[in-house]
């Protein structure tokens, strides 16, 4: 259907490097607007330099893997090399691409191996893999350096998706109450009623396998829970004095959630954005071992585990390296959250639970 | 008291019916039939054949009632069909979805009860222990060691967890299962305790955050006044004055132990729900995944509706919102 036609073509010609460089340079942007807005703001700013003063090394890890993606994403078509990857000479390579240049080998290696695997082909790069090269014969630290671009991708475009939208219904369904509040609720509970694995399976079968669609249905899963968060909290702030001194003197309803709700919702969009961020990266895990994740994720190296355990000898490598990789980011993530909260908002998240 | 009833499970039929609407959108107006025949029999099938297997499983009908076919139409037939528990048959096999599930759920509840009974004490039990020495170094230690154990993804225990303890220290069974009693526990015992310890980290922080907040309580520093004991505070008023929003959070997940767990089951071959939605998304089996995500939603609406009533019975405060 249309639906699907959409993302067809998100996944078809705008895929890779056009497609998802449109979703960086808008991450991007919002993260340079946030910066500036924390700037601007006396507290925020204060806040800001509170968490990383205390999450200082979480801090570093975090921006070694964002330069990393944003390094996979500076792409361009061209400059030679592109034959020794199998790659079409219209085909752009990101600067990652580019350094691992005519790194493939013809299947496993192990980490350092000088050795042929079979076959009495010597490696192209003999001892030049750091982490030995997957069945396809791929690098394994290149894979693992591209995987951070994926992961960021999909916290970030499912967070596009689904806090907008959580902070729009939220927001109206609690200012305005009612029959809009009704609706709202109604929306919510249905979709909160249905276990949200079976949802996401569900919505990926029936939209396609592909890296969007796949974002599409962690945002139709996602978006419920902080839906009910700012709901609750516009509630509370609708009866505060300057909300209803500001109705008062004739403030149309849009001016007062955008100038005087919105801002009030922020830390929590915030501390949701960072605990999305990291429950998006574990779900995409599980959708990779189901055989639906998206590809070159680390949660599809880890799933190809499942065989190359039970190799022998064993292939250890690749599940070890994207695994590790998993495990660094998301103690980053929760660590600077868990700061985050305590900094900004030491108690609403754990009631709204 | 019985009008509150009355309303609660009026709404709760409206939220059947919303799932039920949202289903039929997802499964026949998004993805049409003609794309679910494609999907089982592939792409390149002569439309007589895509025709035929539309016929065999009942999807050649129109998809909205409409003049002349007002109730003899997908619509119609899905919410029927759904609300008289009528699953129907599997698109893949042919064999009635009903008798699947019958079959599935014995082995799942076998693996989630003990894995939800186990994992529920043990980390209300660690999380007291960590709480009673709040501010402390064990404190932080249990923290940092609560966030180490959520950045694991499920999927990285249970591939380390098979591989050493089944496949390197041969403790337990790779794989498999047989419902035979001896036996069971043997095929059991270790996705349980993979289960425990991949939800241990998440559910230790949160509990304790609560018992925390509980501690600094007026009460507590009253108890305290008294002269009673560290450990009779915690478990005669700590414990018990927690137990609420941890009741809360718990009793919402008792409706999912019933649809078993996706991974564990798929990873240790254990014959339940979970592995039944596995077969469903490789044999691209939309009747039985449809079935399941409305049984899912079904028991937990239904679980929700006696959770809310059982909270008005024991705190009439609640009644009256």
């Amino acid at each position: 259907m249309t639906a699907h036609r959409l993302l067809a073509l998100a996944d078809g010609p705008l895929a890779g490097a056009a497609f998802g460089n449109i979703i960086v340079a808008c991450l991007l942007a919002l993260a340079v607007a946030t910066f500036w807005y924390c700037r601007k703001n006396e507290i925020w700013w204060q806040a800001l330099v509170e968490v990383f003063s205390r999450r200082r090394f979480s801090v570093l890890v975090l921006s070694l893997y964002v330069a990393l993606a944003l390094a996979d994403s500076v792409s361009w078509v061209g400059g030679g090399g592109g034959e020794a990857d199998g790659v079409l000479s219209h085909e752009a390579r990101s600067l990652v691409d580019r350094f691992f240049s005519g790194s493939t080998e013809k299947s496993y290696s192990s980490p350092l191996a000088a050795a042929e695997f079979y076959d009495k082909t010597p490696l192209v790069r003999s001892r030049g893999h750091l982490l030995g090269t997957n069945i396809l014969g791929q690098d394994v630290l290149y894979m693992t350096v591209k995987g951070a671009r994926v992961a960021l991708l999909i916290g970030g475009l499912t967070s596009l998706i689904a806090i907008p939208l959580a902070l729009f219904f939220g927001m109206v369904a609690g200012y305005f109450g009612g029959r809009v509040d009704d609706l709202v609720f109604f929306v919510m509970s249905t979709l909160a009623s249905m276990p949200s694995i079976l949802l996401l399976i569900a919505l990926i079968m029936v939209l396609g396998q592909s890296t969007v669609s796949v974002c599409v249905a962690l945002g139709v899963t996602s978006w419920v829970s902080f839906c009910r968060l700012a709901r609750g909290e516009t509630m509370k702030i609708r009866e505060l004095d300057y909300v209803v001194a500001a109705r008062a003197l004739g403030v149309s309803h849009a001016a007062i959630l955008w100038r005087h709700v919105l801002p009030n919702l922020l830390h929590l969009v915030v501390i949701s954005f960072v605990l999305l961020f990291s429950s998006l990266v574990l779900a995409e895990a599980t959708l990779s071992w189901l055989g639906i994740g998206v590809s070159g994720s680390w949660g599809q190296m880890i799933a190809q585990a499942k065989d190359e355990l039970s190799r022998d000898p064993i292939v250890w490598w690749n599940v070890a390296a994207a695994g590790v990789a998993v495990f660094v980011l998301l103690l980053a993530v929760n660590r600077i959250g868990d700061a985050l909260r305590d900094v900004l908002d030491p108690r609403t998240l754990g009631e709204g639970r | 008291m019985l009008a509150y009833i009355v309303r609660r499970t009026f709404y709760a039929l409206l939220v059947v019916l919303g799932v039920l609407f949202f289903l039929f959108v997802l499964f026949f107006a998004v993805t049409s039939p003609d794309d679910i025949a494609r999907r089982a029999i592939g792409d390149k099938a002569l439309p007589q054949v895509i025709q035929q297997w539309k016929h065999v499983h009942g999807y050649d009908r129109p998809l909205w009632p409409g003049p002349g076919h007002a109730t003899d139409n997908l619509f119609v037939e899905h919410f029927e069909r759904m609300l008289t528990f009528d699953l129907g048959r599997s698109d893949a096999d042919n064999v009635p979805i009903a008798r699947r599930i019958r079959e599935g759920a014995g082995p799942s509840l076998l693996l989630t009860v003990p894995m939800f009974v186990f994992g529920l004490a043990l980390s209300i039990l660690v999380s007291l222990f960590v709480a009673l020495f709040r501010e402390t170094y064990i404190d932080r230690a249990g923290v940092l060691i609560s966030v180490l154990l959520m950045s694991i993804p499920m999927l990285l225990y249970i591939i380390f967890g098979q591989f050493l303890l089944s496949k390197v220290l041969r403790w337990f069974p790779l794989s498999g299962f047989d419902p035979e009693p001896a036996v069971v526990a043997r095929f059991l015992a270790l996705p349980v305790v993979i289960a425990v310890l991949s939800s241990l980290g998440s559910s230790v922080r949160f509990y304790r955050t609560l018992f925390v907040e509980e501690i600094y309580k007026d009460y507590v520093r009253t108890a305290r006044a008294k002269g009673a004991g560290e450990f009779r505070i915690l478990q005669g008023h700590v414990l018990r004055n927690a137990l609420i929003p941890i009741m809360t959070d718990v009793v919402m997940t008792i409706p999912f132990l019933f649809t078993g767990s996706l991974l564990l089951e798929a990873a240790f071959g254990i014959p339940g729900l979970g592995s039944l939605v596995v077969d469903a998304i490789n044999a691209n089996d939309f009747s039985t995944l449809r079935a399941m995500v409305f049984l899912g939603s079904l028991l937990f609406i239904v679980g929700q509706v006696l959770t809310d009533v059982s909270y008005t019975i024991v705190d009439p405060r609640i009644r009256l919102k």
